[in-house]
């Protein structure tokens, strides 16, 4: 199938939404689909081969942060002849309501068009006003997808109708292989944490809590934020604050047993998954998603939400027992498969071919 | 003011009234366009999810008990008149479900020839039609709404084309499949 994906924050700027698109536009084309990106990016920013520049973004405040995005005269044009030039099965538009490539792309053309929408975005003046032009963009998608509940939500909410739901996907192959970092290293006594410390939903304090049940453990924690640490275990714990990407999975493969103690609002757990694909022992607490995720135990190890008893003594029997911390892991590494980008790539694929079934090809609408 | 100056702003705005009327006559029949669109991708992939459970149950890789509840799901759905074919489609789901939540039954097809593949079709066709049914439903909310305003009443610019109905079915895929 020949994919145009219209990014709409630029490509030189790290971002989740880029993320996405980079991630899918290489998972499709190594199911040997043809993929074209357009993206904000500078006539001199370095892009893969499959990303066209449309200009330069500029910085704009947008929904609560600043966004560097594309939009005018110049960019409109680009757009359309990407559009004329493409000949694309169909359109892929990510967040058509962000004031960027991706109204510009709804504009210049029709056809079978899918969205996806990734923000939640509160009702706001500045849609209100927009409501009835952004609504005649979203008359023309033939599919739409939201990334997350909360997205869907807020979509339906502001403008009604109904989205599906194909969440994020994890890059397995990214987290395979890692050294462990220095220091550290699988020693049979160290556990992980990562996430925002002070964030009490991500349940750091339950974890430290049970750090006091466990002499014989020492914790590596990664992320930002800020944290007492109570220090009758402080010689026992190391705070590496926020860490790069590449340190993040030599986090994964330095502990013996990961932990996720959230106490509840994940939707997905992509930082379970991570350390699934890397092949961590996993021990969560056991909100739904977390339970779903790891098969009701199977691929990791489960305690009682918020109970820092039941943590510690979950740890300690994980700690004690090599055999069963390998057969998890191995688990882990099948059942992880199924969030990888592979798999969402392929839901994606249906998504077009549904759309695709009726309509002809994407072609410049010169109505508008 | 002079007849000639009444005359032309008169004229202005029986312009502009023609001008606003045929625009929204214009997305009207954009949005009829759509629907149909919609309807046809709709129709395409129910029509695929049962000719797939049809060869499944053709394909002598299951028990005969089971074969029998897709077969009699999936041609009940295909033979359905405009009036039946919810429920058949839903029963249909429901047969599904039944057959697939079987205990290792994916194990087991998975392990006879040619089932892998099947199964793979199974999955993509029931998934088509959980996005084909949002999509198709999602035209018709916007289409009725459209149609609903005061404008498109009065004048009739909808034609003679009929009130949409949503399309409503029990399409929840089976529990194994739903995670794979």
């Amino acid at each position: 199938m020949n994919v145009g994906i219209v990014c709409p924050y630029s490509w030189d700027v790290p971002g989740g939404v880029k993320q996405h698109i980079d991630d899918l536009a290489q998972a499709l084309i190594a199911q040997g689909h043809q993929v074209s990106v357009i993206a904000p990016a500078g006539d001199d920013a370095e892009l893969p081969p499959y990303v066209t520049g449309a200009g330069r973004a500029v910085p704009v405040p947008y929904n609560g942060s600043v966004a560097r995005m594309s939009f005018g005269f110049i960019s409109a044009a680009r757009v359309r002849r990407w559009i004329q030039e493409g000949d694309f099965d169909v359109l892929h538009i990510h967040e058509p309501l962000v004031p960027s490539l991706g109204v510009l792309a709804c504009w210049a053309a029709k056809g079978p068009i899918v969205a996806t929408f990734h923000a939640s975005f509160t009702r706001s003046r500045a849609i209100a006003i927009a409501e009835p032009m952004l609504r005649s963009a979203l008359e023309k998608l033939s599919g739409r997808i939201a990334v997350s509940d909360a997205a869907r939500k807020s979509l339906v909410e502001q403008f009604g109708g109904d989205t599906v739901l194909i969440p994020n996907g994890v890059t397995v192959s990214r987290y395979t292989e890692a050294e462990p970092l220095e220091g550290f290293g699988p020693d049979g006594r160290t556990l992980g944490f990562l996430g925002r410390m002070d964030e009490p939903r991500k349940g750091l304090p339950v974890l430290l809590e049970a750090m006091e049940l466990i002499p014989e453990a020492r914790l590596l924690i990664a992320g930002p934020g800020e944290v007492k640490i109570p220090k009758s275990i402080r010689d026992r714990v190391t705070l590496l604050g926020m860490v790069s990407e590449q340190d993040k999975i030599r986090a994964y493969h330095s502990v013996d047993v990961f932990v996720a103690p959230n106490t509840g609002g994940e939707s997905f757990g992509i930082v379970l998954a991570e350390a699934m694909s890397a092949g961590s022992t996993v021990l969560a607490s056991d909100i739904p998603a977390f339970r779903r995720v790891l098969g009701e135990g199977q691929a990791g190890a489960l305690f009682a939400n918020g109970d820092a008893e039941a943590l510690a003594e979950e740890a300690r029997k994980l700690l004690a027992d090599p055999e069963r911390r390998a057969k998890l892991s191995d688990e882990a590494r099948v059942a992880v498969r199924k969030y990888d980008w592979s798999t969402v790539a392929r839901d994606v694929v249906r998504v077009y071919e549904t759309v695709t079934a009726s309509a002809g090809r994407v072609e410049e609408d010169s109505l508008t | 003011m002079s007849t000639t100056v009444i005359v032309l702003i008169v004229g202005i705005l029986v312009v502009l009234a023609a001008v606003y009327v045929s625009w929204r006559a214009g997305r009207l029949d954009r949005l009829h366009i759509r629907l149909e669109l919609a309807r046809e991708a709709l129709d395409v992939a129910l029509v695929r999810r049962s000719a797939v459970v049809l060869e499944l149950a053709g394909s002598r890789l299951l028990d005969p008990a089971t074969s029998l509840v897709l077969a009699a799901a999936a041609h009940e759905a295909r033979t359905a008149g405009p009036d039946e074919r919810e429920h058949a489609e839903s029963d249909l789901s429901r047969a599904l479900r039944a057959a697939v939540d079987q205990e290792r039954f994916r194990e087991k097809l998975s392990e006879s020839p040619g089932g892998r593949s099947l199964l793979e079709e199974l999955d993509a066709a029931v998934a088509k039609v959980v996005y084909a049914r949002s999509f198709f439903n999602n035209a018709v909310g916007v289409t009725r709404t459209a149609q609903r305003r005061w404008l498109a009443r009065t004048l009739r610019l909808a034609g003679r084309t009929e009130f949409p109905q949503f399309f409503e079915i029990d399409d929840n895929p089976p529990e194994t499949m739903a995670t794979e």
